[in-house]
C-alpha cells in the first residue's frame, strides 16, 4: 500500500491578514507558517494511522518554494517515510494539481489524500483536479476513511447528514474533521525526520488557468450595538426594522 | 456562446443554493447578452423543473441516466462537459456546496477551463474576466482573473439574491452516454426535517456557555421561533453535546446566513472564520469581554438562561403567534 499525502504551506490560523505591494501580495511579516490544518490533522494523520495499522508506506508531497521544506520536515517528524517538493511557487490550482499528477504517474500510488481546502485560498480544487488528471475516482469531504484490500469505505458530508460510499483504489480523497484523531509528533519522530529521504523535483512546464490579481479586506464592522439584556423586544425590533433580517 | 448552470438537487428537490446559482448565471447572461441554460441531473419531478424558468433559465436540460444516481462527481462532470459542448457554454456556474466542490475541479480538468471557487459577486467583464472570491476564511477577498476561454465559477451560498420573474422555460431531455459511477453509495444518514446548515438563512448557535446538552431545548425553541437551523462551536461538538455536522468554524462548516445568533460562544478566531460571512451577527454572552462582541452587530450582555427564553417569547409575539 503506497499513500501520497499532499500538504500545503499556509499562514497560521491566528495570523493577522494584511497585504503589501499595492495589495497584490500577502504580508508575511511576523506571520508564522504552518502545514494547512486540514492536510496535517486529517489527511496526514490518517495516512500515519494506516501506516501503523497496515504497514502502508507514506510519502508527503508539496508544491512550493524552499520555504516549504521545514514544513515537509515537520510532516516527516510524525514518522512518515519520505517527502518530495516540487519547486514551483505559483498558486494556480490546475498547475499545482498537474505537478502532483505527473509525480503520481511516475511513482504509482494506491491512495492520494488531501485536506478539504487550504485555509488561505479556500479553493478546495486540487484534490478533484488530481483525480480527473489521473482518471481515478474522487471522494470529497470525507469524515471517515477505511480500507479493506483494494476497496475504500468513505463517509462523506452532505446537507444535514452523511453518505457512506465505497470505491476501488487507486483513489483520491479530500479529508476533513472526523477522519483522524489529532496528535503531535513524538521525540523519536522529530529526531529521525532529518534522515528521511527528501527530494526536490523541478516543475514541468504547464498551463495556468487562473491568476490571482489582488486582495482587499472586508469593510470594518461599524461596531457592536448593545441592547439591554432585559429588552429582547428591542433586539427583535432592530433585527426587523434596522437590519431587516427577520 | 452561452451560460450553463448546474442546478443541484437532493431527493428530487431543487436546492436553494442551486436557485441562487441559477439567478447568478442569469445575471451574467444579461450582463454579457448570452442565453442561459440550466442543467438538472437525476430524478426530479416536472413541477420542480418547471420552476427554473422563473429563476432565469431560458432552457432546462434534464438528464436522468442511471449512472447519475449514486453520486460520483466524475460522472456529473462528464455530463456537464457534454451539455457545455451542446450549448457552446463559455461560463459554467455551480453552487459552492458539497456537490459543487466535488464536480467543479473535475470539470475544470475535462474542459481545461479555469475554476474560481466560492465567488461572492458578479464577474467584471469590462476588460478581462475577473471575479471576486472569499479567501482567508472570509477575512479577505481576492480578485481573480480567469485566463482560459471557458470559465467555471462556484457561487458561495447566500451571496446572491433570489428574484423569481414568473417566466417559464422549456424542458428538454438531455440524452448522452455517461461513464459508470465508480462511487457506490451504500447508505445515507440524514436528520430528517432539519434545515441543512449551508442553506439556512438564520442560524442559532450554542457554545460552552450552554453548559450541557440538556439545555439545548431553549436554543431549539428560539431556532424554531425564528425558522432557523441550529449549530454549535467546536468544543460543543468535541464534547459530544451536539453532532459534528453542526460544528461551525475553521475546522467545521463555513456558513453565510443573513442572521447568526451566538449563545454562550466566546468567539475564538477559529470560530469567527466560519461565520464572518454572515450578514448580521447577534452575540449573547455573560462576559462583556468576549471577543465575539467585536465581530457582532448586536450584543446582549447577560445570562443566556434568562435572555434566550424571553427572546423566544419576543420573537413569537413579533410573528403574531
Amino acid at each position: 500500500m503506497k499513500i501520497l499525502v499532499c500538504i500545503s504551506r499556509t499562514a497560521d490560523t491566528t495570523a493577522k491578514i494584511a497585504f503589501t505591494s499595492n495589495n497584490t501580495k500577502f504580508d508575511e511579516a511576523d506571520v508564522q507558517f504552518i502545514i494547512n490544518p486540514y492536510d496535517e490533522w486529517y489527511a496526514l494523520v490518517r495516512a500515519l494511522e494506516m501506516k501503523e495499522k497496515d504497514g502502508a508506506t507514506v510519502q508527503l508531497i508539496s508544491v512550493g518554494g524552499p520555504e516549504t521544506d521545514p514544513l515537509l520536515r515537520r510532516g516527516l517528524s510524525y514518522g512518515l517515510d519520505s517527502a518530495v517538493r516540487v519547486n514551483y511557487s505559483g498558486s494556480d490550482p490546475f498547475r499545482i494539481a498537474s505537478e502532483i499528477a505527473a509525480w503520481v504517474r511516475g511513482e504509482g500510488f494506491d491512495l492520494i489524500l488531501t485536506g478539504k481546502e487550504t485555509i488561505d485560498y479556500n479553493g478546495s480544487s486540487v484534490g478533484g483536479m488530481i483525480a480527473a488528471l489521473l482518471g481515478v475516482p474522487f471522494i470529497s469531504l470525507a469524515t471517515k476513511l477505511d480500507l479493506a484490500g483494494s476497496r475504500a469505505t468513505v463517509h462523506r458530508e452532505m446537507e444535514g447528514g452523511e453518505e457512506i460510499c465505497e470505491a476501488d483504489l487507486p483513489l483520491v480523497v479530500s479529508c476533513q474533521k472526523g477522519v483522524a484523531e489529532m496528535r503531535m509528533p513524538n521525540i523519536r519522530g522529530i529526531q529521525t525526520a532529518r534522515s528521511k529521504p527528501f527530494q526536490v523535483r523541478e516543475p514541468e512546464s504547464g498551463e495556468e488557468l487562473i491568476q490571482s490579481l489582488d486582495f482587499e479586506l472586508p469593510p470594518a464592522k461599524a461596531g457592536v450595538k448593545l441592547v439591554p439584556a432585559d429588552q429582547p423586544e428591542e433586539l427583535v425590533r432592530l433585527l426587523h426594522e434596522e437590519a431587516r433580517v427577520i | 456562446m452561452s451560460v450553463l448552470v448546474y442546478v443541484d438537487q437532493q431527493d428530487g428537490k431543487i436546492k436553494k443554493a442551486a436557485l441562487e446559482a441559477l439567478s447568478y448565471g442569469a445575471a451574467i447572461g444579461s450582463q454579457a447578452n448570452l442565453p442561459v441554460s440550466a442543467l438538472v441531473a437525476g430524478q426530479v419531478p416536472k413541477e420542480e423543473l418547471d420552476r427554473l424558468g422563473s429563476f432565469g433559465a431560458g432552457k432546462v436540460l434534464h438528464a436522468s441516466n442511471g449512472e447519475l444516481k449514486s453520486f460520483d462527481g466524475a460522472v456529473h462532470a462528464a455530463l456537464l462537459k457534454a451539455a457545455a459542448a451542446k450549448e457552446n457554454a463559455t461560463v459554467i456556474v455551480l453552487s459552492h456546496n458539497f456537490h459543487g466542490k466535488d464536480i467543479a475541479p473535475q470539470l475544470s480538468v475535462l474542459l481545461r477551463a479555469g475554476l474560481v471557487t466560492g465567488v461572492i459577486s458578479l464577474p467584471d467583464l469590462s476588460a478581462e474576466f475577473t471575479v471576486k472570491k472569499s479567501v482567508f476564511s472570509g477575512k479577505a477577498v481576492a480578485r481573480v482573473k480567469v485566463i482560459s476561454p471557458v470559465k467555471i465559477l462556484t457561487l458561495s451560498p447566500n451571496s446572491f439574491p433570489l428574484t423569481p420573474s414568473g417566466k417559464s422555460a422549456p424542458v428538454e431531455k438531455l440524452e448522452v452516454a455517461l461513464p459508470a459511477s465508480r462511487v457506490k453509495v451504500t447508505s445515507v444518514e440524514k436528520e430528517s426535517g432539519a434545515i441543512p446548515l449551508p442553506e439556512a438563512e438564520i442560524i442559532v448557535s450554542g457554545g460552552r456557555g450552554m453548559k450541557g446538552p440538556e439545555n439545548w431545548g431553549m436554543l431549539e425553541a428560539l431556532a424554531q421561533a425564528l425558522g432557523a437551523a441550529t449549530a454549535c462551536s467546536r468544543p460543543v461538538a468535541d464534547a459530544g453535546w451536539r453532532p459534528h455536522h453542526e460544528h461551525v468554524g475553521q475546522t467545521g462548516l463555513t456558513v453565510r446566513p443573513n442572521l447568526y445568533v451566538a449563545l454562550g460562544i466566546s468567539g475564538a478566531i477559529q470560530h469567527l472564520a466560519g461565520v464572518n460571512g454572515s450578514k448580521v451577527i447577534v452575540v449573547i454572552n455573560k462576559d462583556p469581554e468576549a471577543p465575539f462582541f467585536k465581530a457582532a452587530d448586536y450584543g446582549l450582555v447577560g445570562d443566556i438562561f434568562q435572555i434566550v427564553p424571553a427572546l423566544t417569547q419576543a420573537v413569537k409575539k413579533f410573528k403574531g403567534e
